[in-house]
């Protein structure tokens, strides 16, 4: 008995609407953001995470008005991210019933933000963002830098240096992206995953390429990951959370049912 | 008459998710979020809710003139939920930030879980975050239709030791036993966040709204 390691639906929410592309492309439209989260808390997710994708100014409003929909029906932790750029959208995300925020390209940009992030609101509500991507030959030991815009933009940072600076600076949590495995449903990176986990003494989520449950498993057992995040094989209902969980048991893992 | 439930405000992040969460279960109660001490003064019931480093945590409620009210309410006897950073402030002392005085309604002291292992020799990830089994240790009526080793969502890297055994209602596990869930009379107080566990944290809360103590 113990801590259950954790499985988080992901909500790509574009517009009021939760979508999901598969290589950023053939953008499907998934539903209502608030029904998916309780369907999710019903199944038993424990945690949703909810990502913005929206590009408009328009479009903040309306997550921030989803967020607060969603806090007053689904009591379980919601992180939010996307966007996130100023102390004040932390806190507008914060009060609209945020439990944590994820900073991606803002902590790039201005790692210091990251600092004041965690200090002004606490390490425990503050979640970085890190989209990985290998960049060593095959004959090379292995190299992961981070990139942004959606795995477009190299910026020379090498992955896990970057992790360790995060959490030195107080961010209480990894959500680490594979974006070679992203989309793919081939499953995790693997290694990088389990370098980043050794690597840092906070949570770790590892994210991008789940295809099946046993990925999930691999995830946890493998990479060493304390959460895996998920997105379309819980959206289009090729597993239910419950089914997962019950998969993860069967092979040995810890999990809340 | 209506029952007047308050929420205290003091400027620390995430109080609406306790409210709501209150909302959800009340049965005709009133849930007040409030940063006006004479409402808790008169309130039938107190939640203290908390996030964040205790250091800003005791400044914000000194300020606003909530220390001398959360330790009235709790000598008067009114019903008091303290929840994660709430339950840290009620011990007597804390080592985060350096050492800071706490409202000593409890004697515990808040420290940090430091370096530790699973039975595996795995190094345990802090903050302790996620799903964990909370033993009860003494009956208590918050744990009403709650079974034993329900599990409960934690986010904290301090937690409360030094207490005694009378004032421990429930335990978790992660490297080693900790106080999940402490009691004194009227006040109750959990380190994990009953507002987002759901379900059996939405039981907690409804119960905290029927206890008599």
């Amino acid at each position: 008995m113990g801590l259950a390691k954790r499985i988080i639906p992901c909500l790509d929410v574009d517009k009021g609407r939760v979508v999901k592309g598969v290589k950023f492309e053939s953008i499907r439209d998934a539903g209502d953001p608030v029904e998916v989260a309780k369907r999710y808390n019903d199944e038993g997710a424990d945690e949703i995470t909810f990502l913005d994708i929206t590009a408009s100014h328009e479009g903040r409003d309306t997550t921030l008005h989803t967020v607060e929909k969603m806090a007053s029906q689904v009591f379980i932790p919601l992180t939010v991210g996307g966007g996130v750029r100023t102390l004040q959208d932390i806190r507008n995300l914060l009060n609209a019933g945020a439990d944590k925020v994820s900073i991606n390209s803002a902590a790039v940009h201005n790692p210091e933000f990251v600092r004041e992030a965690a200090d002004r609101f606490g390490s425990q509500c503050i979640v970085v963002a890190i989209d990985a991507k290998k960049v060593s030959a095959e004959s090379e030991p292995n190299r992961w830098e981070i990139f942004t815009h959606g795995g477009r933009k190299p910026t020379g940072i090498d992955a896990i240096q970057w992790a360790k600076r995060m959490t030195d600076y107080g961010a209480g949590e990894i959500l680490l992206t594979s974006m070679d495995k992203d989309g793919t449903k081939n499953g995790f990176d693997i290694a990088v995953t389990r370098a980043i986990a050794d690597a840092v003494p906070v949570p770790v989520i590892a994210s991008g390429g789940v295809g099946t449950l046993q990925h999930l498993v691999n995830g946890v057992l493998q990479g060493g990951a304390d959460a895996v995040l998920a997105a379309s094989i819980f959206h289009f209902a090729e597993y239910t959370i419950r089914e997962a969980k019950e998969y993860m048991i069967a092979a040995g893992i810890e999990m809340r049912l | 008459m209506t029952e007047t439930v308050a929420v205290l405000d003091y400027g620390m992040g995430n109080l609406h998710s306790a409210a709501k969460a209150l909302e959800k279960v009340a049965s005709g109660q009133k849930i007040v979020i409030t940063s006006d001490p004479a409402v808790v003064a008169s309130a039938d019931r107190v939640v203290f809710p908390g996030v964040g480093a205790i250091r800003d945590c005791m400044r914000e409620l000194s300020e606003r003139g909530f220390d001398q009210a959360v330790r009235e309410a709790a000598a008067r006897g009114t019903p008091l939920l303290g929840i994660c950073v709430g339950m840290q402030a009620l011990m007597s002392h804390s080592t985060e930030n350096g050492g800071v005085e706490c409202l000593g309604v409890f004697p515990g002291e808040v420290i940090h879980f430091g370096e530790r292992y699973s039975e595996f020799g795995d190094r345990l990830k802090v903050p302790h975050m996620g799903w964990n089994q909370v033993r009860q240790v003494q009956p208590h009526p918050m744990w009403a239709g709650i079974p034993d080793f329900s599990r409960f969502y934690f986010v904290h890297s301090y937690h409360v030791s030094d207490l005694p055994e009378n004032q421990i209602a429930g335990v978790c596990d992660y490297g080693l036993e900790f106080p999940a869930a402490v009691c004194r009379g009227n006040v109750f107080a959990v380190q994990f966040h009953p507002e987002k566990s759901a379900p059996h944290g939405l039981t907690l809360l409804e119960n905290f709204l029927r206890w008599a103590p």
